[in-house]
């Protein structure tokens, strides 16, 4: 316990390792927030989930707040909706059970470019009368544009863009463009828009709300896809994935290779040769083909991956330098003294031989991580990524698959990759300083 | 790159008892028939995996029927016939089909064929591939994607070993300087892949800045110009081989840096230096002839790596390279190539082993060829 305890305060003597470990923590607490904000079926159903759970936000929109960095500003993506009082409404009882309803929002537009699309999404109550709404667009300089006029059903959607009376009327014009363009000047009129719904309902209990989809070019912290999924699902949680499939990799194999390791050379003869025999053959096999043969033909669940995984890393040469260790161990005294009182063969390897290997293995432990967290991505980015799962790998592959790099949805690679190398290098940091305290070799060097 | 150490047994010379012919022949005799059966093991394995017991037969299968089945709803000349006659047709040619990928033999018949065949190198034809000269010949297609593979990773691996032995060599020299922390503070740098890298030159340089080209190997249409071809192939050569370079560099130098230096600290480089040699002959006689082995090993293992390709920064890059073939050949079931590429690999790295513990022998006097 003391041993562990100063080796703690080592660490603590080297810079990178603070920093390593900084970012660790960080991931962690990410990983952490990020399963109790969305649980894991939450998060299956906003990422495998189409327009009907994305049909607010807009398609391949940076972050907002690249708005700070750049003098061009783009419009904001909001969502207002009557019925949960964001959008002012009143009802006005009229003549023979109707009723008049007014929904109206008022919004500030000072940016510099059009928004994508603008939607209203109508809910009506009623049994046999149809509700009947007329829209209208008010722009700052005072000009009133009617919309449109229509009967409602009972979930009703009007798209601004795709609606034909709505281009008639502005004379074959785009009506983003058309809607925010000051006609004299020809620019985008910037200051304050009102939204006004005046609908007319005709039975006693009809009643009608709406939810007005203001689509900009930029969205909320992290930016939107082809899909128009946020990406902060996936990059929230891609940090437990990553996680979980670099440190359970790592893992698996250090301790898997160590127990073979530890019996191949305890049991001497036979069982040490075929396990050499078994590390020859596992040179010769290409590691990253079969990974991408069982993607493609079989399976491409994470977890039949890394199981595949551990069991090609177990017979490298790292179980040949456990070995030679291991050698050297089996001669000391204490296991004398061990087999003397009459221990049997699992308890000496169990309790005397890998107990001993336990400080060796930590830095191991540590530096391996990033490149199971890599190989995750990589073959996400192969299109062999977990078809369920949200990880920052499939983020990489989604934005590669649109031409992100080429198109200039720069955002969409940066923001996991970003990520991705920030935990490569916490981990890869405090492996070396972990390295450099637990073997002696290196330690003045 | 990391450096390995060195795996053969390394014998402390006893009293000759044997004589030194019989000695060597009996050990090459016995490593090349071990190096035989782990290379048929392993490719064995490989074939295995690559048909899934049976499973990718299935997914080939229904690929074919799929196939043909549409062949015939396309051609007009098959919609005059009778319905009875064009299925009688339709199938015929999927059994045709079948029998020319060879799906109609079992899975272990044609398992077993496959490992004879690759054994003798005799790569066949693959089922769906093609070179870029249109040949079926798994031979051509892996000889017309060779170049391009040695290429990038040519350059880029015998770069990378050279220079980071030597710059490693003088940080040794001066080791606690400015230039050796740095060296240590940017290895972390390495866990990060190539392809990673790739992509952010990609966005630098060919998105943002648009001086070089996105991917591919050459213009289209390529220039005529011989010299021209040349400059154009090296301006698309510049990014993957400099994403292959940087992923490994530092990590590698570190790497080489500290195995000089726990070879420096030995007492008889100390003797030597209180003895005054100089610190050249120092380097070159107590320090770089005991690494020797380990360096020599390392090089081969870079030789071997150039010629297997890089999968994913070939595939990032669209380099048409060996390793992108691999991965083509994977998405298309086809095993012929997929098993051409791992035999020729096995078979290198096999000679490769071979070759060392003779190499061994010849630069440490201390190691003798099969002696215990």
């Amino acid at each position: 316990m003391n041993n562990l305890k100063n080796s703690f305060r080592e660490v603590l003597r080297y810079p990178s390792a603070i920093v390593g470990l900084t970012i660790i923590f960080l991931l962690v607490v990410t990983a952490v927030y990020a399963m109790i904000k969305i649980p894991y079926s939450e998060a299956i159903r906003l990422w495998r989930g189409g327009e009907d759970v994305w049909y607010q936000n807009p398609k391949f929109a940076p972050p907002a707040w690249i708005n700070f960095f750049s003098s061009k500003k783009l419009p904001e993506s909001f969502t207002v909706n009557s019925a949960n009082g964001s959008m002012t409404k009143t009802v006005v009882p009229g003549a023979q059970n109707s009723s008049t309803i007014n929904i109206s929002y008022f919004f500030d537009f000072n940016y510099d470019t059009y928004p994508q699309e603008m939607l209203i999404y109508f809910k009506a109550k009623y049994n046999s009368k149809q509700p009947f709404v007329s829209i209208a667009w008010l722009t700052p300089d005072g000009r009133k544009i009617r919309i449109d006029d229509l009967g409602i059903s009972a979930d009703q959607t009007l798209w601004f863009s795709q609606d034909q009376r709505l281009q008639q009327r502005l004379n074959g014009a785009e009506p983003m463009q058309a809607l925010f363009e000051d006609p004299k000047t020809n620019a985008i009129a910037k200051g304050k828009y009102q939204l006004q719904i005046t609908g007319t309902t005709f039975e006693p209990g009809s009643d009608i709300d709406a939810q007005f989809v203001f689509q900009g070019q930029v969205y909320g912290l992290a930016g939107t896809d082809q899909a128009r999924r946020d990406l902060m699902v996936p990059l929230l949680w891609g940090a437990p994935v990553a996680l979980a499939f670099g440190l359970i990799a790592s893992l698996g194999t250090l301790v898997l290779t160590m127990i073979i390791a530890a019996i191949g050379t305890w049991y001497g003869g036979w069982v040490d040769g075929l396990i050499q025999r078994i590390t020859e053959i596992n040179l010769v096999l290409p590691f990253l083909s079969i990974l991408i043969m069982i993607g493609t033909f079989y399976s491409r669940s994470i977890w039949v991956i890394l199981g595949v995984t551990v069991i090609l890393s177990i017979f490298t040469g790292s179980i040949k330098s456990y070995r030679a260790i291991f050698l050297q161990v089996k001669e000391s005294m204490y296991i004398e003294a061990a087999r003397a009182y009459g221990a049997s063969d699992f308890r000496i390897i169990f309790q005397y031989l890998i107990p001993r290997m336990i400080p060796l293995l930590i830095p191991g432990l540590v530096s391996s991580v990033p490149a199971f967290v890599f190989l995750e991505a990589s073959l996400a980015v192969l299109g062999l990524g977990d078809p369920v799962l949200p990880t920052w790998g499939k983020i990489i592959n989604d934005a590669d698959a649109n031409g992100a790099l080429y198109k200039g949805y720069y955002y969409w690679i940066l923001e996991p990759a970003a990520l991705l190398m920030i935990t490569g290098f916490g981990f890869a940091m405090l492996g070396f300083a972990l390295d450099r305290i637990f073997n002696p070799r290196l330690r003045d060097i | 790159m990391a450096v390995a150490t060195q795996s053969t047994p390394v014998e402390v010379k006893k009293p000759a008892a044997s004589s030194t012919f019989v000695r060597v022949a009996r050990y090459t005799v016995v490593r090349l028939f071990t190096l035989f059966v782990t290379v048929v093991i392993g490719i064995y394995l490989t074939i295995l995996i690559a048909n899934m017991g049976g499973h990718v037969d299935e997914i080939m299968r229904n690929d074919i029927r799929d196939r043909i089945t549409q062949q015939f709803a396309n051609n007009a000349a098959a919609q005059k016939l009778s319905p009875d006659t064009r299925k009688q047709l339709i199938e015929r040619s999927i059994t045709l089909e079948e029998n020319r990928v060879g799906l109609n033999q079992p899975v272990a018949v044609r398992n077993f064929k496959f490992l004879t065949d690759a054994l003798t190198l005799n790569l066949g034809r693959a089922i769906n591939m093609t070179s870029d000269s249109g040949s079926k010949e798994v031979r051509l297609i892996i000889l017309g994607r060779l170049p391009a593979t040695l290429l990038l990773m040519g350059t880029s691996e015998l770069f990378l070993f050279f220079v980071s032995v030597f710059l490693a060599l003088s940080l040794s020299r001066s080791y606690g300087s400015w230039w050796d922390k740095l060296v240590i503070t940017l290895s972390p740098t390495s866990a990060v892949p190539p392809w990673f890298y790739g992509i952010f030159f990609i966005l630098i340089f060919a998105a943002l800045l648009h001086v070089l080209p996105f991917g591919g190997m050459t213009d289209s249409p390529p220039p005529s110009n011989p010299v021209d071809f040349a400059l154009n192939v090296l301006k698309h050569l510049i990014l993957p081989a400099a994403s292959l370079i940087i992923s490994s560099f530092f990590l590698s130098i570190y790497n080489w840096r500290t195995f000089f230096l726990i070879y420096s600290s030995e007492d008889y480089v100390e003797m030597a230096k209180a003895k005054g040699l100089p610190a050249r002959d120092i380097e070159q006689r107590y320090i770089l002839r005991p690494t020797l082995p380990t360096i020599i090993t390392n090089f081969a293992l870079t030789l071997i790596g150039v010629i297997s390709g890089a999968i994913i920064t070939e595939t990032v890059f669209l380099w048409p390279g060996l390793g992108r073939t691999l991965y083509q050949a994977i998405g298309l079931y086809d095993t012929p190539v997929i098993v051409g590429s791992t035999i020729i690999y096995a078979y290198l790295l096999a000679i490769t082993v071979f070759l060392l513990d003779f190499v061994y022998a010849l630069v440490d006097p201390r190691v003798k060829v099969g002696g215990n």
